[in-house]
């Protein structure tokens, strides 16, 4: 049934499909009997694929030049309580539904748990229909359910399929977000019904509604965003609530690394620019230099921190925190680079470090260690493999003409113009990439082969397979940017014109709105006019 | 011919993908034979393009080719374009040129090497990141060239990785240019909100218009790409990474640590010379930092005894001599002498590598002696390119190190300390230089009678020389009393010889006689905005010509008399400070050492995370666990269950939705 109406004309919507599909795939597989487990993987691949080809589908029908939410549904749910099924896409949430299609195939593809086939890949895939719902959910109660559906997936898959000290290590990452989803869910009863409050209507939970009316006081919306902040800040996660990624990056099965690296730590920065800036655009603004200072506190700290691990992957953990720092400076510039950088940073950081989350996981199975001491001379033996790992690397390190420069350049461009301190400290970051990274190659890869890593396989065909839309990727967006980059910067003009209107008022009485985020669209750059919040010249 | 620009990186990349797709197949030497023939045709075409604007009148001498946008992003917008203008194509035609001779000279020296295809595949990215450096129309694509070249030299000096020491040698070289990178990238955000574009074209205009960037705004523009040229171009603080960059193979050293890369700081600096022309003290700046590494590298290369490090710290001190020229607004003698010291360090670089091959890797000039018994042709280009850099007439490199000295004379005021300054260096650079020839290609035999005092001295050498000592070693120390050195086969000897007539030659393009001879400036004049600049002439200048050659005679026999007459005991003249580089690098070094500052202050933040941060985030949440009575809950042994409710009524509101929604 899903295939006979799933093309049928073009008013087909694909976003209710991509979050379903995957829940559906994960029933199923559940269900599978157990003589049947080991078809368990194939089936769901089978289910990832529609999803991601459905999402290929949705990049292909998607307006580029559109500032506004396209693919909209906005059906009621809870209608009592105003909850409704509101889901819809815009530039910024595109490219992150295109790194869940790239990147929960490629998981699933790369890695095998070991044990327990069937309920592994039930969760990968329930894993899969809450990040999918996370980046299309309008509706804050949505939003919120996603956000917290997907806890649950990872919390086992790091429990039952991770390393170490897994079980801890899972209620760590557990017990953090929770923390911070406590704050997050009074900011959203709050919110709901302040809004109603004020603008007299009933009451919703709706995103757009209540980010375009803008009636909320100014000194409630700054305590709101406070409690939002936590929620993402511990997600993203920030200094110094950051502690729980690099134990949970470390004891989590390569999958789990994969994802948690590529997806989930983009809820944060996302949360940030959707139930951030847009939802209130005057407390972002307030608030920008407290979170660029934590940007690039997460930018220098992360990386000096990284450089002193003895874990290859604590290396690439604590990498994540420098790179998501970058993220976040590019956001709370405001301007249009910055949150250009940062949605394509977000996307470009979602490649490389799962790719080398998946080649540290390859190291792992072939020496079953991650300790940088106990390895050595690897090129020597298994010269593409550390080939392979040397460009995923020089990605992260930002060099130009591979992808991971486009974003680190934008949203260090943006900072300096409007943020100009915060963008100067922010830059010194590359330096720190450089050592960090270079470092940990250096003892992995060169020098004489130790005894130990004398038989390291060569890269396999299966991994290069699942390495090559990966590296390609890292080769096509360093040298060609543009199409992500076209489609993004209607929404970021949206969304920095919805910012600059809204805190441009000395916050004493906000103007009723006049237009919706894509209306505002075309409307101006905003960014020749450099009133940031920054040093001048 | 503007629309052939685009073959001049096209071929080395064409060379790349070769490489990468065929190049084991291909094979020792047959993969050297296609990289090399790709940049050879990269050279073609930038001679064609060189005549064709040649043919053009002044002004017209500027082909701009846009291939697509790059990033694009609200009102930033920057192309993958090319600028082919009389500065840019100077520096494609000696670096393809150049370049082509050395991947010559490689398929030689690289013989018998089990990555021998892997070699040809690096120095083919690397010639298309220069030209891409080069050619590049804008800032950032000047970048994606400018890490390009830095990367390509990350890869190639610990190409023998398996030594430790070539790989922290390439580990430092990326790394302390990325401390120069931070400069750059600082500069072009600062450039873009000054200027709303980062064209050269746009920048020219602007700065030639009504309202140009002046003041602090250049100043600092100056100052923090000077930044970025420190890191890249060696000078002072940043220098130190180009020494040990010599672990690299003797080519690499030659093409990408003499002859171009290391030039691209000087270049860059050259291209934004409008910007130059508006700064005040930045580029006094400039000339001071030239004019003193200048003269250290130079105190430091008398007492090298690794026949690279001297060359090493040569290339230094020469680089030196091009920031000085460019902070005294004397944009065509640093390009002149950019070009000269192309050819005569290549050549030198090159020489040395044939002696290395040919003394079973030995790099230690006190193991030699007399080598122009066994190698005439190398010795014999060896001795032109020596009094190149010497700076005898008519050698090419004394015009063009004249030029430079009698700009900083003209200058007057500070810059006729700049100008002492840069006649001392000079004195030490024959000086050295000597030393090196006559160490070398003179004297006794020494590899003949090393036997006994072979283990004290190299006992004695290796504190100091830890890195010179496994440097270029993928062969053994193999000098034995009777061993007998033979000459290069023609592939090396070749490059030699041509490089030998240019380094002979060179000067023509430049000569101070007349308007006519100065074919350099006439050429460059579209792109300098500052206008010509004007050197002494007359008397003075004949008196600063007379004045240089003394120099340079006075250092040449002042080696002669100390190392082949023996009148002076060497260890008079190489002072410790000399041998240990000033302690700089070695400072650096403490610092970044296992039990160092820097180290152990990474080590404590790392120790702090682990057990403040982490134990107080931690505390925190255990404290409210305790005191909250719904979060108890929560607690570590419910967390199954909840998760497990969760899940299911996730499932529930998915059911939910599938009935109630009618999908």
């Amino acid at each position: 049934m899903f295939a006979s109406e799933a093309l049928a004309g073009p008013a087909f919507n694909p976003l209710p499909w991509m979050i379903l599909v995957p829940a559906i795939g994960a029933v199923t597989v559940a269900l599978l009997p157990r003589s049947r487990q080991d078809q368990a993987k194939i089936i769901s691949l089978l289910f990832a694929g529609i999803s991601s080809a459905l999402t290929v589908f949705l990049l292909t029908e998607f307006a580029a030049h559109d500032g506004g939410f396209q693919f909209v549904i906005n059906a009621k749910w809870i209608s009592s309580w105003g909850i409704g099924w509101h889901l819809g896409v815009d530039g910024i949430s595109l490219f992150l539904l295109v790194l869940n299609a790239v990147l929960y195939p490629i998981a699933i593809l790369a890695v095998n748990p070991g044990h327990d086939d069937k309920p592994y890949y039930a969760w990968l895939l329930l894993l899969m229909a809450g990040s999918m719902g996370v980046f299309v959910a309008l509706d804050l109660v949505l939003f919120f359910v996603f956000f917290e559906i997907v806890l649950v997936p990872m919390y086992f898959l790091i429990g039952m399929w991770g390393h170490g000290d897994r079980v801890a290590v899972a209620t760590k990452f557990f017990l953090f977000t929770m923390f911070g989803s406590a704050f997050m869910l009074v900011g959203i009863v709050a919110t709901a019904f302040l809004h109603q409050a004020a603008s007299g209507g009933p009451l919703t939970f709706d995103l757009v509604k209540i980010a375009t009316d803008q009636s909320i006081g100014v000194g409630a919306a700054r305590w709101i965003f406070l409690a939002f902040a936590i929620a993402f800040a511990v997600k993203t996660p920030l200094f110094p609530v950051h502690t729980w990624l690099p134990d949970a990056h470390t004891e989590a099965p390569t999958a789990g690394s994969v994802i948690l690296a590529g997806v989930l730590l983009k809820f944060g920065t996302y949360g940030f620019l959707r139930f951030g800036l847009y939802l209130f655009p005057e407390a972002a603004h307030f608030f920008a230099p407290l979170l660029l200072s934590l940007g690039v506190v997460g930018i220098l700290y992360g990386a000096i921190v990284a450089a002193m691990q003895k874990d290859l992957k604590r290396v690439i953990a604590y990498s994540s925190i420098a790179h998501l720092g970058f993220i976040i400076v590019g956001a709370f510039a405001l301007n249009v680079q910055g949150i250009e950088g940062a949605v394509i940073q977000m996307f470009n950081h979602g490649i490389s470090t799962p790719a080398l989350f998946l080649l540290i996981g390859w190291i792992y199975e072939r020496r079953h260690t991650r300790e940088i001491a106990e390895l050595g001379g690897i090129q020597s033996v298994a010269p593409i493999f550390a080939g392979t790992y040397m460009l995923v690397m020089l990605s992260s390190v930002g060099l130009p003409g591979l992808n991971g420069f486009v974003g680190e350049f934008l949203t260090l461009l943006g900072a300096f113009k409007d943020a100009r301190w915060w963008g100067v400290f922010a830059a010194s970051g590359v330096i720190l990439a450089a050592l960090y990274l270079l470092w940990s190659y250096q003892r992995v890869f060169h020098g004489p082969v130790t005894e130990a890593n004398r038989g390291f396989r060569e890269l396999r065909l299966g991994e290069a397979l699942a390495m090559a839309p990966l590296v390609a990727l890292i080769f096509f967006f360093g040298v060609y940017p543009k199409p992500v980059l076209d489609r993004i910067e209607p929404a970021a003009k949206a969304l920095v014109a919805h910012v600059a209107h809204y805190s441009d008022a000395d916050g004493k009485d906000i103007p009723v709105p006049v237009a919706s985020a894509s209306d505002d669209g075309g409307a101006s750059d905003h960014s020749g006019e450099g009133s940031g919040h920054g040093g001048g010249e | 011919m503007s629309s052939l620009l685009w073959l001049i990186p096209a071929l080395p990349l064409a060379g790349f993908l070769i490489q990468v797709v065929a190049g084991r197949r291909l094979g020792d030497p047959k993969a050297g034979w296609v990289a090399t023939a790709m940049v050879g045709g990269s050279f073609l075409v930038s001679v064609a393009v060189f005549f064709d604007l040649l043919s053009r009148s002044h002004e017209e001498r500027r082909l701009v080719q846009h291939l697509f946008t790059w990033v694009p992003a609200g009102n930033f917008k920057v192309d993958m374009g090319f600028l082919a203008d009389p500065l840019s194509v100077t520096m494609l035609l000696f670096v393809t040129g150049v370049g082509a001779l050395i991947h010559l000279y490689s398929i030689g020296y690289m013989k018998g090497d089990e990555n021998f295809s892997k070699f040809f595949l690096y120095l083919n990215l690397f010639i298309l990141s220069m030209v891409v450096l080069v050619l590049g129309d804008n800032v950032l694509v000047t970048f994606l060239g400018w890490e390009g070249v830095g990367v390509c030299s990350y890869f190639l000096i610990p190409f023998w990785h398996t030594d430790p020491a070539n790989a922290t040698a390439g580990k430092k070289a990326f790394i302390t240019n990325r401390i120069g990178d931070w400069g750059y990238l600082v500069a072009t955000f600062l450039l873009w909100t000054a200027l709303g574009s980062l064209n050269y074209v746009d920048l020219i205009a602007k700065q030639a218009g009504p309202n140009p960037i002046v003041g602090i705004t250049a100043n600092m523009l100056v100052l923090l790409y000077l930044c970025a040229a420190t890191g890249k171009s060696a000078q002072i603080p940043l220098f130190v990474w180009l020494p040990d960059a010599m672990a690299g193979p003797t080519p690499v050293s030659a093409l990408i640590h003499a002859a171009t890369m290391v030039t691209s700081g000087v270049y860059l600096l050259v291209r934004l010379n409008p910007l130059l022309e508006q700064a005040t003290w930045a580029n006094d700046v400039i000339a001071w930092v030239g004019g003193i590494t200048a003269l250290v590298a130079a105190s430091i290369a008398i007492s090298q005894n690794d026949i690279k490090k001297v060359l090493a710290y040569s290339t230094v001190s020469q680089l030196g001599y091009l920031f000085l020229a460019v902070g005294t607004g004397n944009y065509v003698a640093a390009i002149f002498h950019m070009v000269t010291h192309a050819f005569f360090k290549a050549l030198l670089f090159l020489g040395s590598g044939s002696v290395i091959v040919n003394m079973a890797h030995d790099q230690d000039m006190r193991h030699y002696g007399n080598l122009r018994k066994y190698m005439p042709i190398t010795a014999g280009t060896f001795i032109i390119g020596w009094l190149a850099i010497a700076g005898v007439p008519p050698f090419s490199g004394f015009w063009s190190k004249d030029e430079i000295l009698s700009g900083a004379f003209a200058r007057g005021g500070a810059f006729y300390v700049l100008w002492v300054i840069g006649l001392l260096a000079a004195l030490m650079t024959a000086f050295y230089m000597t030393r090196q020839v006559v160490m070398t290609f003179f004297g006794p035999e020494k590899w003949r009678t090393l036997g006994a005092e072979d283990a004290s001295a190299d006992e004695a050498d290796s504190a100091d020389d830890h890195a010179a000592a496994h440097a270029d070693d993928h062969g053994h120390h193999g000098l034995t009393p009777d061993f007998t050195p033979t000459e290069s086969g023609w592939l090396m000897t070749l490059p030699l010889v041509a490089l030998a007539g240019l380094a002979l030659i060179g000067g023509v393009i430049q000569l101070p006689f007349t308007a006519k001879t100065k074919f350099l400036e006439r050429w460059l004049e579209p792109v300098l905005v500052g206008g010509e600049f004007h050197l002494p002439h007359g008397v003075t200048l004949w008196s600063l010509v007379v004045i240089a050659v003394v120099v340079a005679i006075v250092g040449i026999l002042a080696g002669i008399g100390v190392y082949a007459q023996r009148r002076i005991d060497p260890a008079v003249v190489e002072k410790d400070a000399f041998a240990h580089a000033w302690y700089i690098d070695e400072t650096y070094a403490a610092v970044a050492a296992p039990d160092g500052v820097g180290r152990k202050a990474f080590d404590g933040l790392a120790w702090f995370d682990r057990n403040v941060i982490d134990r107080a985030v931690m505390g925190a949440g255990w404290l409210s666990a305790r005191t909250g009575d719904s979060i108890r809950r929560l607690q570590t042994g419910q967390v199954r269950g909840y998760a497990l409710g969760f899940a299911v009524g996730a499932a529930l509101v998915l059911g939910y939705f599938v009935t109630r929604m009618g999908f």
